[in-house]
């Protein structure tokens, strides 16, 4: 009865899956199966969106006249032929890439753009966090805003006094609540524009990657938050980059290529095979996003290696991979201590590793060289990480070249393949022993 | 119907949206709301020191209340005028204010342009309940008249806003609308008996001239407020019936241009 599966990745009733095949005109058959989710929450029918490319944005009325007409425009369809539903009580990913239609079709499903054809149908109170403070008015103070925004996502006077409390809570602010917000530092800002939002406390919630707001304390408020809406059995439409997060947050996702729909399925297995088609490739990033040392010996070049030795910046789970550092000494270095460190897309920071602590400290470089850090097996989740090198003296307190996300990679499913998370630890499931009242169940006893 | 059913529900915001363009217009002044005073103030003093004084314009006295104060007669059709104005021109500009909001956030647009036109409802009133004290004071009865003077205010408030509708879209797609209507104000201005007398015009244009004149709704508006306030009795028949229509037809049509084009507001902004 209870409705998410969590992880989704084998939840074996999603409706919508395979049977929607390549694209439109399936009309899903609305499958009365399943107690799971059967209702769709979202339908989406054939649904087109056409914008207009101006080639000269010129909105004068002399221009106008003066061609007859207005600026002369290109049609571009940035969803065409869409149809899917999303099930209730789902999380459900919109995953493609940039110019795919995704904010687009989410902004349809906000009713914030109007479909040129088809028609989106929502059941229940839709909330967007696209919004985020951007009804606030920077005189006004924070309660007179909470109230306004409030009322722009549609709650009424006695809900927002309802849930006032809740809301300055959340975005921690208590302090500074009757301040005016142009006072607020931008992360309080974003902090009470979230909190509103994820207060209104709605049926449906679209969110349009929000999930890198705010200090990593209130990230986690919010992921705890939104695992409450889906305990509470409300459907969330999430539209991100993060591929790893995707994969573990939503049950089903819908991928969509230059404005059309690609597949709908199983989060898990979509992503994985979005991911493998290469749509995630990156270039290899060459300039750190900041440097700093003294520069007697500098970094020239970090990259990551994989088996045969090759750079690349695709590897999977389990891979065995080689980051190898490629140094420059203009004067000679004794005891130098190679450091490298990893840190996700979300700023975690994963993991560290230096050469001193690995007991490999030469005893003094010249010139130019380069060492190698072997990984036998990477122990990474499915996502996107950024490696951080350092080269400092033997006390690690003398830095003398320093590069922050010097290299971007991206780990796809590979083995051992595990449900979410930033590590996989290669743990195994086994050793049912069954309490003296159960009987024989099998490893599939889950009745739902 | 469906209109009034959508403004219902959205009434609540409507409120905050309004109480937020109030409370904001004169945040961190120091005079606050009494800049709303100020503003009427000083273009009345203008007007009566160039108008009454110096040109000598002699406007009938009030009948019957009697009263012969060029400045309260010129007040009482200027407040009418500088509503429509101040209401036509921010409404017509609150989308493109609220671009931001209107990219993220779904609601019934109207309420952005209702919003602002309400919140010049509120300065009026109170320049309404002043002008009333005044008029008390220099022996004016408009008491009875209050009532009334509410209706009139619905009505223009109606007239603006089906204009201001209609703009406020028009504004979307060529920003030239805002400017045009900034030089128009002017001219309407002037094309409104505020600062003469619609005697003089009687006196000195052809009969033809006069019938298009008075198709202007600003004079028949100007002429119902200074019968209630002014004079002191109920304006003509044919002047309210004008202004009922008027304000109804304007709003209708203005309502409608907004349906018809706030379709593609979030893309166009």
């Amino acid at each position: 009865m209870t409705g998410p599966v969590w992880p989704a990745g084998s939840a074996p009733g999603s409706p919508a899956g395979s049977s929607t095949g390549s694209s439109a005109g399936s009309s899903v058959g609305s499958t009365p199966a399943s107690g799971v989710g059967s209702t769709a929450a979202i339908s989406v029918e054939d649904l087109s969106k056409r914008f207009r490319l101006y080639r000269e944005r010129n909105q004068s009325l002399k221009a106008a006249l003066l061609r007859g007409r207005r600026a002369a425009y290109e049609e571009f369809w940035a969803l065409r032929d869409v149809s899917f539903e999303v099930p209730e009580g789902s999380t459900f990913g919109l995953i493609g890439e940039n110019g795919s239609g995704k904010s687009t079709l989410l902004k349809c499903i906000a009713r914030i753009l109007r479909p040129d054809a088809g028609q989106v149908r929502a059941r229940g109170s839709v909330a967007s966090l696209l919004e985020l403070g951007s009804g606030f008015h920077p005189e006004l103070s924070g309660r007179e805003n909470v109230y306004l925004n409030g009322s722009i996502l549609g709650l009424s006077r006695r809900e927002i006094d309802a849930r006032f409390d809740a809301i300055v809570d959340f975005a921690g602010i208590d302090a500074f609540i009757d301040q005016p917000v142009k006072n607020y530092s931008s992360g309080m800002y974003v902090r009470l524009g979230f909190s509103v939002a994820i207060n209104v406390d709605p049926e449906i919630l679209l969110v349009d990657e929000v999930l890198a707001v705010g200090d990593s304390a209130f990230q986690e408020k919010c992921l705890e938050k939104f695992a409450e809406f889906r305990q509470a059995g409300k459907t969330v439409v999430v539209v991100s980059h993060a591929m790893g997060s995707l994969r573990t947050f939503c049950d089903t996702a819908a991928w969509l290529e230059h404005g059309r729909l690609v597949r709908v399925g199983p989060a898990a297995e979509l992503v994985d095979d979005y991911i493998d088609e290469g749509h995630a490739e990156r270039e290899t990033q060459t300039e750190a996003a900041s440097r700093w040392g003294s520069g007697e010996a500098r970094l020239t070049k970090v990259e990551l290696l994989d088996a045969r030795g090759r750079p690349t910046t695709r590897v999977r789970t389990g891979d065995t991979v080689t980051v190898r550092l490629t140094y420059d000494a203009s004067e000679p270095i004794s005891k130098p201590v190679f450091g490298l460190a990893l840190e996700n897309l979300e700023g975690v920071y994963v993991w560290a590793h230096h050469s001193r602590d690995g007991e490999f400290v030469p005893d003094r470089i010249a010139g130019t060289g380069s060492i190698d850090l072997v990984i036998p097996r990477l122990m990474l989740q499915p996502g996107t990480f950024d490696l951080l090198a350092s080269l400092v003296d033997y006390t690690t307190t003398h830095t003398y070249d320093f590069l922050r996300h010097c290299y971007r990679f991206d780990v796809d499913a590979g083995r051992p393949r595990e449900s979410g998370g930033i590590v996989a630890l290669g743990g195994q499931w086994g050793n049912l022993r069954a309490g003296p009242a159960a009987g024989a169940a099998g490893p599939e006893a889950d009745p739902a | 119907m469906s209109v009034l059913s959508h403004v219902r529900g959205s009434r609540e915001l409507l409120v905050n949206l309004t109480l937020r363009e109030v409370r904001g217009k004169y945040k961190r002044t120091a005079l606050g709301q009494g800049w709303s005073l100020l503003n009427p103030l000083v273009q009345m003093t203008i007007f009566t020191v160039v108008f009454g004084v110096l040109i000598k314009v002699q406007p009938d006295p009030g009948n019957p209340s009697g009263l012969n104060q060029f400045a309260l007669w010129l007040v009482a059709g200027l407040l009418p005028w500088s509503f429509l104005a101040n209401a036509v021109t921010s409404g017509m500009g609150s989308l493109i204010s609220n671009a931001n909001l209107i990219n993220k956030v779904y609601f019934p647009r109207e309420t952005l342009v209702l919003s602002s036109v309400f919140s010049w409802d509120v300065s009026f009133s109170i320049e309404l309940a002043v002008l009333t004290v005044v008029l008390l004071i220099f022996g004016g009865s408009p008491l009875l008249f209050l009532p009334l003077v509410v209706v009139a205010v619905v009505l223009l408030t109606a007239f603006a806003l089906g204009i201001a509708l209609a703009l406020s879209v028009a504004n979307v797609y060529f920003r030239d609308t805002q400017h045009f209507m900034a030089l128009f104000l002017q001219v309407w201005f002037y094309a409104t008996p505020i600062v003469y007398p619609y005697s003089y015009v009687q006196r000195n244009a052809s009969p033809a001239v006069e019938t298009l004149y008075r198709l202007n709704p600003m004079e028949r508006f100007v002429a119902v407020f200074r019968n209630l306030l002014w004079d002191n009795r109920l304006p003509a028949l044919s002047d309210a019936v004008y202004v009922l229509a008027a304000a109804a037809l304007t709003l209708v049509l203005g309502w409608a241009v907004f349906r018809r084009y706030e379709g593609r507001l979030a893309e166009e902004l």
